[in-house]
């Protein structure tokens, strides 16, 4: 588990990004403790707010320097719209770093990062902290149109290996990121891939990846209500290291998975091989 | 008055605990997660999520839909069973110094009192609570706290076989006709207290996809939207057992409790003790926070120790509900 923090956060700035909004927080303590994969929850409102459920969102950034970090927020509903509202210099409750981070590369190694969205936010990190220790990196960044990509000139500052695509073809390729997937870590000879976006996605490039014999690492969004792994609402069906599935929370095991564990195909159902199936009535 | 003279010693069964604050069950796992945000050993006690005797899924997602000033919840008592929480969990909150109310349940009468028996002499254990509101399979599923003969089968069957030093708390559930009737088969079966109140049953259906947004189709609304109904049922029992009309043992009230006001309103209704449940989900320092708070708001209201402000709501009252 990660050792978050709950404080009181400045807003510093709300700016658009394309369809997203980047909100840069002062959080004093916070920044030191993020790896690459964390993600941080705000309450919407003040205390006596009617939406009581805490927003989880990706953690872009995190500089220790200047104790801020950094966060992109897609409005998806009343909660994320009131947030959105917050003025500069306001306050809001935030608790990070939570999750468990992608695991950290033993060493130098070749890696290709695949973001839906603003799903390519907390990838930065950790290709940037590869390509630092001399490994080699390669984006492919899709959206469905071209101004809900995140992220394309971060990633062309980074590497000369960028696909992007978009499903109205406005940008890159037409199509999803799975078209150039298999070609992409072919090209970098990447050993890994680490992705992040809507499950249908994840599942596909975790087939794809795997077929090329890269190792894949999927960040996963999930509906949770608090983030801090006491709910239980956020759970996946998961295989463990002893070969037993579970559902295990995507806020405290996860976000980061590796993608083979997902049962991508059993979600939303109870497979009957799950540990503690039978007591559910599923045999 | 100031807030660090208030003695707030708490009853608890026949006993106390150091303060009246707990957390609800099912809103605080098994303590790890919230132990990052407080320290456990301050809360007068912390209730563990529901265990049963075996390893239990829980429901597919989606589990969960957020609602005006509450959430609906279809969670499902998941859990890894009795054998994995006594190994693995209990010691580690033991070690805390943490005072642990352990929430169990059971899909037959038997399966409440085997998990009971496996807490006899765990240290750090302080009570049990029986959750009632789990599915009795052998009466088509309803539910054993909605009617007083399976209440009082599955109090009077924990009760036996529990260490005599140990309170057991019953769970009630406000989805009844009269909860004092409930309330007082549980005592009579020989619960030592009691928890008020669990969820109450809604749904939710998606406008868009015109279905219900939750995978098991109804679930347990909680959270501050509740908690009149919660005090109304804390406020009722109490007054029956101010009446003569059942015995007179301690109340859990919980219900939406966000601040130590809410908690005030809970202990003035009758309450010994108060749990934080969904706020924590809001924020997870909640049940650390609502005991400073209340602490405050009885020095305000002059009270010296927390055991004065117990009831006082029935004071000088004509009319009972």
């Amino acid at each position: 588990m990660a050792h978050p923090l709950q404080i009181r956060a400045e807003v510093l700035g709300i700016t658009p990004v394309g369809a997203w909004r980047q909100v840069l927080l002062h959080a004093p303590g916070v920044a030191s403790r993020v790896r690459p994969g964390h993600f941080a929850a705000l309450a919407v409102g003040g205390s006596e707010s009617s939406m009581l459920l805490r927003r989880a969102f990706w953690i872009h950034r995190a500089d220790p320097a200047a104790e801020t970090v950094s966060l992109v927020v897609a409005e998806r509903g009343r909660g994320t719209r009131e947030l959105l509202r917050t003025r500069v210099g306001a306050a809001v409750d935030l608790v990070a770093p939570l999750g468990t981070a992608f695991p950290q590369p033993a060493g130098p190694m070749t890696a290709l990062f695949v973001g839906a969205g603003y799903g390519s936010a907390p990838l930065f990190p950790l290709a940037e902290q590869i390509a630092a220790q001399g490994g080699g990196v390669g984006f492919i960044l899709g959206a469905g149109t071209a101004d809900q990509l995140f992220g394309v000139d971060a990633a062309r500052a980074l590497t000369p290996d960028v696909l992007v695509t978009t499903n109205d073809g406005s940008a890159g390729i037409k199509g999803r990121v799975i078209l150039p997937l298999a070609e992409a870590i072919k090209a970098i000879g990447a050993e890994a891939v680490y992705c992040c976006g809507p499950r249908a996605m994840l599942r596909a490039v975790t087939e794809v990846a795997t077929a090329e014999g890269a190792r894949c690492f999927c960040a996963v969004e999930e509906d949770m209500a608090c983030g801090v792994g006491v709910c239980n609402t956020c759970v996946l069906p998961v295989v463990g290291e002893d070969g037993v599935s579970r559902f295990v929370r995507s806020c405290v095991d996860g976000p980061c998975f590796d993608g083979t564990r997902v049962r991508w195909d059993d979600i939303g159902t109870i497979p009957a091989d799950l540990d503690g199936a039978a007591a559910m009535g599923v045999h | 008055m100031e807030a660090h003279d208030v003695d707030l010693t708490a009853p608890f069964g026949n006993g106390t605990l150091p303060n009246p604050v707990t957390t609800a069950s099912g809103c605080a796992g098994y303590g790890r997660e919230l132990a990052r945000f407080q320290p456990l050993v301050e809360l007068g006690s912390i209730t563990t999520k529901t265990i049963m005797p075996y390893p239990r899924a829980g429901q597919p997602t989606p589990r969960m839909a957020e609602t005006p000033s509450g959430m609906l919840n279809s969670v499902g008592l998941p859990g890894a069973g009795i054998g994995y929480f006594v190994e693995h969990e209990l010691p580690w909150l033991a070690e805390r110094g943490a005072r642990v109310l352990v929430s169990i349940a059971g899909e037959r009468v038997e399966e409440f009192a085997e998990t009971a028996q496996a807490l006899n002499g765990r240290p750090g254990v302080v009570g049990i609570e029986a959750n009632l509101c789990c599915p009795n399979v052998a009466n088509r599923g309803l539910v054993f706290g909605g009617n007083p003969a399976t209440s009082y089968d599955v109090m009077a069957a924990v009760r036996e076989v529990v260490d005599p030093a140990l309170p057991v708390y019953a769970k009630l559930t406000p989805d009844v006709t009269s909860i004092t009737e409930i309330a007082a088969a549980c005592v009579r079966a020989g619960a030592d207290g009691l928890s008020m109140i669990n969820t109450l049953l809604g749904m939710a259906i998606d406008t868009t996809t015109m279905r219900p947004v939750l995978a098991g189709l109804s679930g347990g609304l909680s959270g501050p939207a509740v908690r009149p109904v919660a005090v109304r049922c804390v406020y009722q029992v109490h007054a029956a057992m101010r009446a003569g009309t059942m015995p007179v043992v301690p109340i859990f009230g919980m219900g939406g409790i966000r601040t130590g006001l809410d908690a005030l309103e809970f202990v003035l209704a009758g309450a010994s003790g108060i749990a934080v449940g969904t706020t924590v989900f809001n924020d997870p320092s909640a049940p650390l926070r609502v005991l400073t708070e209340l602490r405050q708001a009885l020095a305000e209201r002059g009270f010296a120790k927390f055991t004065d402000a117990i009831g006082f709501a029935h004071h000088h009252q004509g009319v009972q509900p």
